[in-house]
């Protein structure tokens, strides 16, 4: 890894293309950023390094989803969550999976790394889920 | 530069001092107002607020405006401040559109605060509006998750019922609070907008239907949701000492407070609380030199039964984690010791996104000046609004006392 990629959205996604979980730490103060970030929101630095994050997290809170926006409209109902990974970074995403009676506060998850999203349009990330 | 421009430094010094005054108010009809376009809406309400105070020459005595709107794709139109400005006949003065998703008239009005304050326009018009029932719910729900962080909320197909089900889920498990506390939230708004032939819904319901709506977002049902409504409001503005030259009735704004956090849900510290509603609140209690247990009544941002929940623990009516039993208790309907949406709120007047500040401005408005009619709070001196934007990463608080 080389330190010229930007610590931004779009190399977080390309990382996770790559099936990388990758956080920007910061140089000055070592506030770890996921999302990575081009500036400290801590001490304004715009120094950093890439930390590779473990997948495997704790479900902090959730829901259902039933009424969806009509590019999610075939999905509901669908599991969204809220997932502490280590050092007490947290993402949402959706949960599958599961069945979703099953869903519980704490349990653990961990992270699937999706596929792209179609080529021609922006943005192309890929859709990450968490699974039990 | 007076400190009173500042946020969080020397609010102090006002000693509850009015910032502003409030000499005139409009609404227009919340609802389905088909074959209206925003701007039409708009200038319902401000008829309303230009007849209300005679002594107004709206032509000549307004000297700026600031509309909240949320969004241009609900009828593919931009560029709000001129539009709205133009139609309600004050063409020519500077006006601007304040954009901070839900809280975008709460924001106009702060706009208008430092507006007079400022010293630059003596009397200043603001408010807001939103045209929304003509769009699919699968289309309102796109546009309103705009108001979310999109790489990683929208993207994973959270919507805005959604982030505050996470809430809610997070606030039933650490604090049991339930479905049925929720619900009553429903009850009592719908209740109070039964009183108010300005709501988009004017009836009553009950628990029972409340609880066997269908699920939006688990744990949250149809009935735990805002309306999807169209309507405009509007407040008049001007210096304190200038007040009764308009209006023998004034309504002094004497705290105003504006916080923000992270866009994202996923990156705050707690998921059981709103800290932006903690910073305004604080920062404007310390203004206006009040507790919250000088409130008399609130018009707090219900855009969610569990939103209203929340909101009485980030603005103080109770204990971090009893919002479930203060609901049960009723001292927030009306009649209660500190009655909450007495205009029936979002949930029952309706939540046109960028009219609510004001609207909820316009509600303690009629209150503290004796014209609430049904639904009027006797006596009421102090009241206060909270506006929320987004999931929370904008949060303004305005504190008002009567003169009556």
């Amino acid at each position: 890894m080389t330190a010229q990629e930007p610590f931004t959205i779009e190399q977080f996604y390309k990382f996770l293309g790559q099936q990388k979980l990758m956080a920007g730490k910061c140089l000055k103060c070592g506030k770890i950023h996921l999302p990575p970030r081009p500036l400290c929101d801590n001490c304004l630095s715009q120094d950093f390094e890439w930390m590779s994050i473990s997948g495997k997290g704790k479900l902090l809170t959730y829901t259902v989803i039933h009424i969806a926006s009509e590019q999610f409209k075939a999905l509901v109902p669908y599991a969204v969550g809220i997932v502490e990974l280590e050092n007490g970074l947290k993402i949402p995403g959706m949960i599958q999976k599961i069945n979703q009676e099953q869903l519980k506060i704490g349990m653990g998850l961990t992270l699937d790394f999706g596929t792209c999203s179609s080529p021609q349009q922006w943005p192309q990330w890929p859709r990450y889920c968490f699974k039990p | 530069m007076p400190s009173i421009y500042r946020h969080q430094r020397g609010p102090k010094v006002l000693n509850g001092k009015p910032l502003v005054s409030i000499i005139s108010a409009g609404m227009s009809k919340f609802g389905k107002r088909e074959g209206l376009l925003a701007r039409e809406i708009f200038s319902e309400a401000a008829f309303e607020a230009f007849s209300r105070c005679p002594k107004l020459e709206p032509k000549k005595d307004i000297k700026a405006m600031f509309i909240g709107h949320m969004g241009e794709a609900y009828e593919h139109q931009g560029h709000t401040g001129s539009a709205i400005a133009d139609w309600a006949g004050l063409t020519g003065i500077p006006a601007t559109r304040t954009e901070a998703a839900c809280a975008s008239s709460g924001a106009a009005l702060r706009s208008g605060i430092y507006a007079v304050l400022s010293g630059l326009a003596d009397v200043v018009v603001v408010g807001g509006v939103e045209k929304m029932t003509h769009r699919t719910t699968s289309e309102v729900t796109e546009y309103l998750a705009m108001a979310s962080d999109y790489p990683f909320e929208q993207w994973h197909g959270i919507t805005f019922p959604g982030l505050f089900a996470l809430m809610a889920t997070a606030h039933m498990h650490a604090y049991g609070t339930t479905e049925e506390q929720m619900a009553l939230v429903a009850v009592k708004n719908h209740y109070h907008g039964s009183l108010n032939p300005k709501a988009h819904l004017q009836k009553e319901i009950t628990l029972q239907t409340a609880m066997t709506s269908r699920y939006v977002a688990w744990p949250l049902k149809l009935y735990d949701c805002s309306l999807i409504t169209d309507g405009a409001s509007c407040i008049v503005l001007t210096k304190p000492e200038l007040a009764n030259k308009y209006t023998d009735q004034p309504v002094h704004i004497v705290g105003s407070a504006q916080a923000s956090d992270t866009i994202g849900l996923y990156e705050r510290k707690s998921l059981t609380s709103i800290n932006a509603t903690k910073l305004a609140a604080k920062t404007a209690y310390d203004m206006a030199h009040l507790k919250p247990k000088d409130i008399e009544l609130a018009e707090v941002h219900d855009c969610f039964t569990f939103a209203e929940l929340m909101a009485y623990e980030d603005l103080g009516f109770c204990k971090i984690g009893e919002s479930g039993k203060l609901i049960e208790s009723g001292q927030t309907c009306l009649g209660g010791k500190i009655p909450v949406n007495t205009s029936g709120g979002l949930k029952a007047k309706g939540h046109p996104v960028g009219a609510t500040g004001t609207a909820q401005a316009y509600e303690i408005y009629l209150q503290l000046t004796g014209q609430a009619g049904k639904r009027q709070v006797k006596d009421a001196k102090v009241g206060l609004t909270h506006n929320i934007g987004g999931s929370g990463a904008t949060s303004v608080v305005h504190i008002y006392r009567g003169t009556q």
